[in-house]
């Protein structure tokens, strides 16, 4: 994990090591439901951090001080865990995380060009905050959204196929204070410090916002339906019944040749001497096995 | 002989239906009729059908889910735990968490039946901390099953109990190693541990563990309808049943396909509509960044475990990243690089050093600065990685590396004297037109 610079910036003061008698009670019961959900108190740890967020927005040494109490657990081991995780801000975030997804499917399908219009247009590297205290830009690895390329998240909400045209759009919304909905969530994305109360395991009742799935993510199932194609029917609605007939592969069709016979992949001839050396290929095999799970 | 072979929808069949993630709507699709059949056996009866059904893990390993079961220790009147990976970060991958924002129920079935079968009376199910929305569905869901009595006490009048906790990460990729995230889910960095002991004999808190990927555990309920003979009526012999394949990038309808393994990318580009218009297919990964890439000689190559695995990758999670030739091969490859340098956790010093220097090196050959022993130098770094790393990451990022030197050696050559964003302008390969900001050969996006 890279290392974040915890710097504060000139001339502001080191924020109090400890929350007020009213804040620390409020967060004293919400921590105590965190607790109850694990058989081990330390399991409560990283969404503890998550809820420290939703007060401060980042992970504030009063924050620090908090966990390792009611956890009973030390500063530095508490700072150990947050550091780890990319999440936990070391510095006062901005109302909304605008990440750009620079990981090479996005980056290639037009995520460099939304970064560098970005980065330009909000005059921000990586990891940094607009004056105004509205925006932290981040460069993101894979969210897992890859049939929507380019993605960029906003507090963690999608915001699918984008250009560098929709993501200044975007930031400029977010900027003035107006509503910005996600593709596949609410239709207006909430604070930094809203969505990490719900990281902490508390639901903001939106659950029921946004579609189901997303366009892309039906394709498959809506080719199916408009091909008739489906999975062999089930025993109960009167697909074969077990032990009629032997499992084989057929189902598949022509997909799956015969091991070793035509068309198989013993057919396919060695490209280079990487692709067949014996000794490349068992330290390979026998490093697998032993990671297998 | 053509691949004929069809699309099998059964986790994605009801994507399409309206407010598809309610409890409603799972039963309105005969949702929990797995788990009927589950209850009315016993547990180790459950155990055997997913035995033979011959279902593999869906995480990247296909290791066999039912014998993954079978390895926990008799009990010992003590708690046994399932806990579920739902950390889903591999770049290319986007299949579980499309599958539990539209269909959380499935998961929380297949967790309740998981759970009966090997006695376990808490499971956890670890998401990735950068999906809110997915942990609003997910925390839904299980609210909806506890009302509906299919969690808590006495489950569906059985006597078995079962409480889920979600609980949310906070953005590391190596928390899908299933020690590292057992590590995470204990309040800890997110580190692998060293195995053995395995999950299964010491895993969360001490205590006997099964760690199983989404889409394995979301997987358990047809086959507790359909029994073990229907879901082998899909798929091959030793990789049977239904998965859902990824297509992303270049390709004309990217996005989600469920079917049998062993179907081929060429089939699959079919039904995807091709490469995009004017465009031909130049390299791609079978299942995500960690498994060496393939190119357009491999479009035959039936994507299951042991045809992947002899064509010289891996199935892993069956995320298929297209480039078209447009794509500079250096290009993709120093980007997936930059990101396990990132993500490498540090416990181990073959890849923290190790994935730092490749990083390094490929820089300088991305843009046009490397030298004549450069190639070398990153194969010797690899052989030096590979088999030696303390988990998968490290092996994972030699992959794309060593497999891309092997088919396009040319383009790292072309490395020591042109950048790559001359060679293969970066404005070809995107979705929308747009003008380069830079002059060529002043590189985009490197991480500070």
């Amino acid at each position: 994990m890279s290392v974040e610079n915890s710097e504060r910036p000139a001339g502001t003061a080191r924020p109090a090591a400890r929350y007020d008698d009213a804040t620390h009670a409020r967060l004293s019961a919400d921590a105590a439901l965190v607790i109850a959900r694990y058989p081990q108190a330390r399991s409560a740890l990283l969404p503890l951090l998550h809820l420290v967020q939703s007060e401060d927005g980042f992970v504030s040494p009063a924050g620090i001080a908090f966990c390792a109490e009611t956890l009973d657990l030390t500063a530095a081991e508490v700072s150990a865990v947050a550091t780890f995780y990319s999440q936990y801000k070391r510095r006062p975030n901005g109302e909304y995380t605008v990440g750009v997804c620079t990981n090479t499917l996005c980056a290639i399908m037009g995520g460099d060009a939304i970064w560098d219009e970005l980065s330009e247009h909000l005059d921000l590297g990586n990891d940094e905050t607009t004056a105004d205290g509205k925006v932290t830009l981040e460069r993101i690895e894979c969210n897992a959204a890859c049939d929507y390329a380019p993605v960029v998240m906003v507090n963690w909400e999608f915001l699918d196929n984008q250009t560098p045209e929709s993501a200044v759009q975007t930031v400029d919304k977010l900027r003035a204070g107006e509503p910005v909905a996600s593709t596949r969530g609410p239709g207006k994305i909430c604070s930094f410090k809203q969505v990490s109360r719900v990281l902490a395991g508390f639901p903001d009742g939106l659950a029921d916002e946004g579609p189901s799935a997303g366009p892309e993510t039906e394709r498959g199932t809506a080719l199916a339906a408009a091909e008739g194609w489906a999975a062999p029917p089930l025993p109960s609605e009167g697909g074969a019944e077990p032990d009629t007939t032997t499992p084989t592969a057929s189902a598949s069709g022509g997909a799956s040749p015969e091991v070793g016979g035509p068309q198989s992949s013993a057919e396919r001839k060695p490209t280079a001497a990487k692709d067949s050396s014996a000794e490349d290929q068992q330290k390979k095999q026998s490093s697998d096995q032993a990671k297998e799970s | 002989m053509s691949d004929v072979t069809t699309l099998t929808p059964v986790l994605t069949k009801d994507w399409g239906v309206e407010q598809s993630w309610t409890l409603r709507a799972y039963l309105d699709g005969g949702g929990y009729a797995g788990l009927r059949a589950a209850l009315a056996q016993a547990p180790g009866d459950v155990i055997t059908a997913v035995k033979d059904s011959g279902l593999r893990g869906r995480g990247g390993a296909g290791f066999p889910t039912g014998m993954k079961w079978g390895f926990l220790p008799a009990p010992d009147g003590g708690p046994r735990y399932l806990v579920i990976n739902a950390d889903e970060s591999e770049p290319g991958t986007c299949k579980d968490i499309p599958l539990m924002m539209a269909s959380p129920q499935l998961l929380i079935e297949g967790a309740i039946i998981t759970s009966y079968a090997i006695g376990c009376s808490h499971a956890f199910i670890y998401l990735r901390g950068e999906v809110v929305h997915v942990y609003r569905r997910l925390m839904r869901a299980v609210e909806e099953a506890y009302a509906a009595g299919y969690l808590g006490k006495n489950i569906m009048g059985s006597g078995f109990d079962l409480d889920i906790t979600v609980h949310a990460g906070a953005g590391a990729y190596i928390c899908g190693e299933e020690t590292a995230l057992l590590d995470s889910l204990e309040g800890r960095r997110g580190q692998p541990r060293l195995k053995p002991p395995f999950p299964a004999v010491a895993g969360l808190y001490a205590r006997p563990t099964v760690v199983n990927n989404v889409e394995t555990i979301a997987s358990v309920p047809a086959i507790l309808k359909g029994g073990a003979h229907w879901f082998r009526e899909m798929g091959t012999e030793r990789s049977p049943g239904f998965g859902i394949f990824s297509l992303s990038g270049h390709v004309q309808r990217p996005g989600q396909y469920e079917a049998p393994l062993g179907i081929t990318l060429r089939r699959l580009l079919e039904m995807a509509g091709g490469i995009r218009e004017g465009h031909e297919l130049k390299f791609w990964t079978p299942g995500g960044s960690s498994t060496p890439i393939f190119t357009a000689e491999h479009l035959d190559i039936p994507l299951d475990y042991e045809s992947v695995a002899a064509a010289g990758s891996m199935l892993g999670t069956r995320a298929l990243q297209i480039f078209d030739e447009t794509t500079s091969v250096v290009r993709a490859v120093t980007r997936w690089t930059e990101f396990y340098k990132h993500e490498s956790c540090g416990k181990c010093t073959p890849c923290r050093e190790g994935t730092f220097w490749l990083a390094q090196v490929l820089r300088r050959i991305e843009a046009g600065k490397g030298t004549s022993e450069d190639i070398d130098l990153l194969l010797d770094l690899c052989d030096n990685i590979l088999g030696r790393a303390f988990c998968a990451l490290g092996d994972g990022a030699t992959s794309p590396i060593t497999s891309a030197i092997k088919y396009f050696r040319e383009e790292f050559e072309a490395g020591t004297h042109t950048p790559a964003d001359e060679l293969f302008p970066p404005e070809r390969s995107s979705k929308f037109t747009y003008t380069p900001r830079r002059p060529a050969g002043q590189l985009a996006g490197v991480h500070a």
